[in-house]
């Protein structure tokens, strides 16, 4: 099939950047998305252009790097995939597909579709753990039982993978369900009770002061999360915050 | 040099707690003036900057990722074994090393392995304190599952997202020191050269692979956590960043580089679809616990089934040939990734390939969904004999053990292996081999340390599934920080490493050169061009089956590529800029290089052992054949040119375990 | 506990408390106003008494007050904080693929509702406000010189939705209520944390709520037009 894209191009952070077009002739729709942008480049190459770039590295939807806003929606149209996993079976010959970065304020823009995510990182840093030193004299795995459901609870929680899309899709690019992952996850872990108060303060603290937006609960998050993480991990993490204020 | 592994004298179960009772430490108040540089986030990486940050030294991280998180360790599926014998079906230190050494074809370090399988436990220990949620039973214990070359079930898991699950424990445990600041985290960042100042590793020569900048970095070691070489194939299950570039460098700088032939090939990727692929897609060993593999057992259906004229599911359960089960009944369909890879070539190769390319067979879960079916309609008391309720119930049973890895697979090939087997073909997966290390993990170079898939020490000819996992984060958390002190307990008077010195200023000038040689080379053919050209020599002459000419033909062909490499690569934009075809280029000069090392050391074993297999050294019935005198190490030295380097054997003793044929039937 | 109101989650927090406090207001309105339907007696005793009752009118009366500017003040600077989270929009961005319009469009629809409190205030607040306190006149009769005269409120309720105009406005005011609520409702249960397996059945009662009550509202402005 053939196809029109209009991508962001911007050569660095401190360029204005535009949308620009380019045809992509003969893709099969067995490729996937960033294969069809390697044809792409590979063109641009031969023809002494510059490449699009754009963060990738697993292609197999676990890294998180990906991260392009395909036709309006973070990943593009299919769900519960990352854009590395979107097939071009998706789209159909002759169509015009916007790629652009994901957009906040919290995301500046590297280079074309490449996006600065470290302010994850530092909310991360901020309490994104548990204080358990490798001692190698940590209590025995099985001495303390958790609920098969929290385990799996705190499992789906913690297979997010750090993508930005929740960011991307949400209107006010609010990085709730990201940091609602991380607290859930300890939140119904025993193991993660010790420093509950803390690290939900100082997360969303952190989160605060990277200048994410806030949460209006639309949902689109929920949606366009390729690992589906839930909403209730955001209604859990409010839990959390309002026990922690109170605490002090 | 000699080799001295360095391997401590007594009891092989005493070794490593005598090791650590003797062995130097450096007292906290002196860690504090030590630097200590780690290279790569996995696993490896990953959990020795945590590890050496917390016991006080200051670490300097670098990854070529935005966040040490990505490091491709993430993508790991199935699990981590630990000798934990939680199911009590006679699991032991002992056994996991036994199986481990046996897996590897007697090609691996007694005294290593064994190791290994000691922190094994502690590692599961640990992970759980960090809040890594693994699969438990209703019970809320944790749950085992089998995998391939084992007869008991100690591999724990985290559905089919184990690696990611680990290594978010190890990022999180490198978070809390970055916050604290013992961590100085680089991302974006790649190792280009290691600096070695007196014959001691004393820092790195790194690009910002945002801003172009060659940056000088120092340190009073150096350890390189960055992972296995496989993307030599261009296509393998590996991230498309995963490089040698860091190993090579530090070969180049003196490091011995092992055994660079034992490649892993796993039996289970998703089929290749055409010449657009980028990268193949692994679907998790776990699944051969309840996957059966076959292929049909006349020509003329597999015949039928590549025109579409025929279903697989249509088949005659008498018209299958279930080949692992046939060939190997004691371990069926969970024999070694290297047997089972190979059986399926054999069949392929004989024409029973069941895709359009005739490179791909089945992994079929329909007996597992009615053997699971018929236990759930027991147990929740519904009608054993109604088939359509079975496999429903069955597959919801599948759908909890795997749910994720059906879908990906239905992702990317669009059918629902729900109603049809899955389609699967071997494919690079993970290098054995690496960095030559003694049992302190320390390469050839004094003060520059190799952990993870990067260095070759424990898997031997063949890792066993979930073997890699526990591997990097036994050298992480538990092997290089004690090691390592043994060493830096005579640095606590150095001071702090100057960059602004001759061999810093060396070592900047050559990465400068080699940058403005590519990025002014002005030829006509990308850097993917060369990747794919040397992926397909590897992959056809130094695959799944190796003899004496391909792999002669293999190593001139490469090093003309290499030399139409330098000639013709052409790369666009800047060196002073985010531009991944000039960092794509310097990995792939690098490939050029190792293939041509790895073909040549293919080529000096003239024996068949785990991942490398000679035809000319195979038994009648067409199994690998062993000999006696390859029971060594190849660790090669640069000199140059890799058709240069020296080789040096390192004699594999075993003392504990009797060498024997390595059989699965 | 400090600050807590400088923090993305606890300004969500007050957003919802404020929200809960006026969906009981608005259920308790409407408790009143139905009864004007069925008995304009009852309906003039209840607006007699919460019109008169210390307790109403001089603590919750200035509560409420307080909840609807606390409300939709909030409301804007969150709405402000939000557009600097993204400076640069997207060149196409398809929210109806992954949100509904209603969530999506709080702060028009809340304008609206503003809009339309402002009418409602001049209809029936200010002149209320105006007879008892300014006038000083608190005895709620039609004619306060004649007791038998009787209550006022049915009459002035009844008078009001003559207008098809106004009963149109209003009619349009309450849908818009409806969309703000069938996502203000739902809302304010997340930010307060109540969201999980034991908390389905909320989602099915605030829809109840959200298209109910704005559609009694409209019910009684109609039945009130329509036996003119």
């Amino acid at each position: 099939m053939n196809l029109t894209l209009k991508i962001w191009r911007q050569k660095n952070a401190n360029d204005k950047g535009k949308i620009v077009d380019y045809k992509v002739n003969d893709v099969s729709p067995d490729m996937s998305f960033l294969e069809m942008l390697d044809v792409l480049n590979q063109d641009l190459i031969d023809k002494g252009e510059e490449p699009v770039a754009f963060d990738h590295d697993c292609r197999e939807g676990i890294c998180g790097s990906c991260s392009m806003y395909v036709n309006g929606q973070a990943h593009g149209p299919d769900s519960m995939v990352t854009v590395c996993q979107l097939h071009m079976r998706s789209f159909n010959d002759g169509d015009t597909i916007y790629i652009e970065p994901w957009r906040a304020t919290a995301f500046p823009v590297i280079k074309d579709l490449i996006v600065d995510r470290s302010a994850f990182d530092r909310i991360q840093h901020a309490g994104g753990f548990i204080s358990v030193n490798t001692s190698g004299n940590t209590q025995d795995a099985n001495a303390i039982p958790i609920e098969k459901e929290n385990a799996d609870r705190a499992f789906d929680a913690a297979t997010c993978i750090g993508c930005g899309a929740c960011v991307a899709s949400c209107k006010n690019s609010s990085a709730m369900l990201f940091v609602s992952a991380k607290v859930s996850q300890f939140a119904l872990l025993p193991q993660g009770q010790v420093e509950a108060t803390d690290r939900v303060l100082n997360m969303v603290k952190q989160m605060d002061e990277e200048g994410f937006g806030n949460c209006t609960n639309t949902g689109a998050c929920e949606v366009e999360c390729p690992k589906g993480i839930s909403l209730e991990n955001i209604a859990r993490m409010n839990r959390e915050y309002l026990k922690a204020s109170l605490k002090g | 040099m000699a080799l001295d592994s360095k391997i401590p004298k007594g009891p092989l179960a005493d070794k490593w707690t005598n090791h650590k009772n003797n062995i130097n430490l450096v007292n906290p108040a002196n860690k504090r003036l030590i630097d200590v540089i780690v290279v790569g986030t996995g696993l490896a990486g990953g959990s020795a900057a945590a590890t050496l940050a917390e016991l006080g030294y200051n670490v300097k991280a670098f990854c070529f990722q935005d966040s040490p998180r990505r490091a491709h360790s993430i993508a790991a599926q199935g699990g981590i074994n630990a000798a934990k014998n939680y199911q009590g079906d006679g699991d032991s230190t002992y056994r996991l090393f036994y199986d481990t050494v046996k897996g590897g074809d007697y090609r691996s370090r007694e005294a290593n392995v064994h190791r290994l399988a000691e922190v094994s436990t502690n590692i599961i220990d640990q992970c759980v304190a960090q809040g890594v949620p693994f699969a438990r039973d209703y019970g809320g214990l944790l749950d085992n599952r089998s995998f391939g070359g084992v007869l008991v079930s100690r591999t724990f898991y985290a559905k089919g997202q184990t690696g990611q699950q680990l290594l978010l424990g190890a990022y999180s445990a490198m978070n809390r020191q970055i916050g604290r600041g013992k961590i100085k985290m680089y991302t974006r960042h790649e190792m280009l050269d290691v600096v070695i100042v007196d014959g001691k590793a004393r820092g790195i020569i790194a690009r910002n692979l945002v801003t172009g900048e060659i940056e000088r970095h120092s340190a009073h070691a150096v350890v390189l956590g960055t992972g296995g070489y496989g993307n030599a194939f261009y296509l393998s299950t590996y991230a498309m960043g995963s490089n040698v570039t860091a190993a090579w460098k530090a070969h180049k700088r003196g490091a011995y580089f092992a055994n660079p032939c034992y490649t892993q090939i796993h039996p289970t990727c998703i089929p290749v679809s055409g010449d657009h692929q980028s990268k193949l897609t692994l679907m998790s060993e776990s699944l051969r616990n309840d996957g059966r593999i076959w292929v049909p057992k006349h020509k003329k259906d597999v015949e039928a089934i590549r025109e579409g004229r025929l279903k697989p599911t249509q088949l005659a359960e008498e018209d299958r040939d279930y080949y692992l089960e046939r060939r190997y009944p004691a371990f069926g369909n969970l024999v070694p990734r290297d047997v089972a890879s190979r059986a399926a070539k054999e069949r392929c190769d004989a024409g029973y390939g069941v895709n359009k390319t005739g490179e791909a067979v089945y992994l079929d879960f329909a007996s597992a969904f009615m053997r699971y079916g018929k236990e759930q309609a027991h147990v929740k008391g519904l009608d054993e004999n109604d088939e359509a309720l079975v496999k429903k119930l069955g597959q919801e049973i599948v759908r909890n053990k795997y749910g994720n890895l059906f879908q990906m697979y239905e992702k990317i090939v669009d059918q629902n292996p729900y109603e049809t087997p899955m389609m699967i073909y071997p494919a690079v997966h993970y290098t054995m081999g690496g960095i030559w290390v003694d049992y302190n993990l320390m390469t050839s170079v004094p003060g520059l340390y190799a952990i993870g898939e990067a260095n070759f020490s424990d898997h031997g000819a063949n890792r066993l599934g979930a073997s890699a996992l526990m591997q990097g984060l036994a050298d992480g958390y538990f092997v290089l920080p004690y090691t390592i002190g043994d060493y830096l307990a005579d640095d606590i008077r150095t001071g702090p490493i100057s960059t602004d010195s001759k061999e810093f200023d060396e070592a900047e000038k050559n990465v400068t050169e080699v940058i403005n040689k590519l990025i002014n080379n002005n030829g006509t053919k990308s850097v993917d061009h060369f990747h794919k050209r040397l992926g397909k020599i590897m992959w056809n002459k130094c695959g799944m089956a190796r003899n004496e000419k391909d792999l002669k033909e293999a190593i001139a062909e490469i090093a003309e590529l290499r030399a139409e490499f330098w000639k013709d690569v052409k790369i666009p934009g800047e060196a002073n800029e985010y531009n991944e075809e000039l960092a794509k280029a310097g990995r792939v000069a690098d490939f050029l290089e190792l293939g041509e090392l790895f073909a040549k050391d293919a080529l000096v074993r003239e024996e068949s052992a785990g991942g490398h297999f000679r035809e000319e050294y195979q038994t009648p019935e067409g199994e690998a054949m062993r000999r006696k005198e390859f029971q060594f190490v190849s660790a090669w030295e640069y000199k140059g040119e890799p058709k240069d380097a020296v080789l040096h054997k390192e004699d594999l003793v075993y003392e504990n375990i009797e060498v024997k044929e390595r059989s699965y039937k | 506990m400090s600050g807590i109101l400088n923090s993305s989650i606890g300004r969500k927090f007050a957003m919802a408390l404020s929200a809960l406090f006026l969906m009981i207001f608005l259920l308790q309105h409407f408790a009143i106003n139905i009864l004007s339907v069925f008995s304009p007696d009852t309906f003039n005793e209840a607006s007699h008494f919460m019109g008169t009752f210390w307790a109403v009118q001089y603590l919750l009366q200035p509560v409420l007050i307080f909840g609807v500017i606390f409300h939709f003040v909030m409301g804007f600077v969150l709405e402000i904080n939000n557009n600097k989270a993204r400076k640069v929009s997207y060149a196409k961005s398809k929210g109806s693929a992954n949100s509904s319009w209603m969530s999506r469009n709080m702060l028009l629809t809340g304008l609206v509702i503003l809009a339309f409190m402002v009418l409602h205030f001049i209809d029936f607040w200010i002149p209320e406000i105006n007879v008892k306190y300014i006038q000083g006149d608190m005895s709620g009769l039609i004619n306060p010189d004649a007791a038998d005269s009787g209550f006022r409120y049915y009459e002035e309720l009844h008078h009001k939705f003559e207008s098809p105009l106004r009963v149109g406005a209003y009619v349009i005011a309450f849908i818009l209520l409806s969309l703000h609520l069938l996502h203000g409702f739902n809302s304010a249960f997340q930010s307060v944390g109540a969201n999980n397996k034991y908390t389905k059945g909320l989602k099915g009662f605030s829809k109840v709520y959200a298209i109910g009550i704005p559609l009694g509202f409209i019910f009684i402005a109609l039945f009130h037009h329509l036996n003119h």
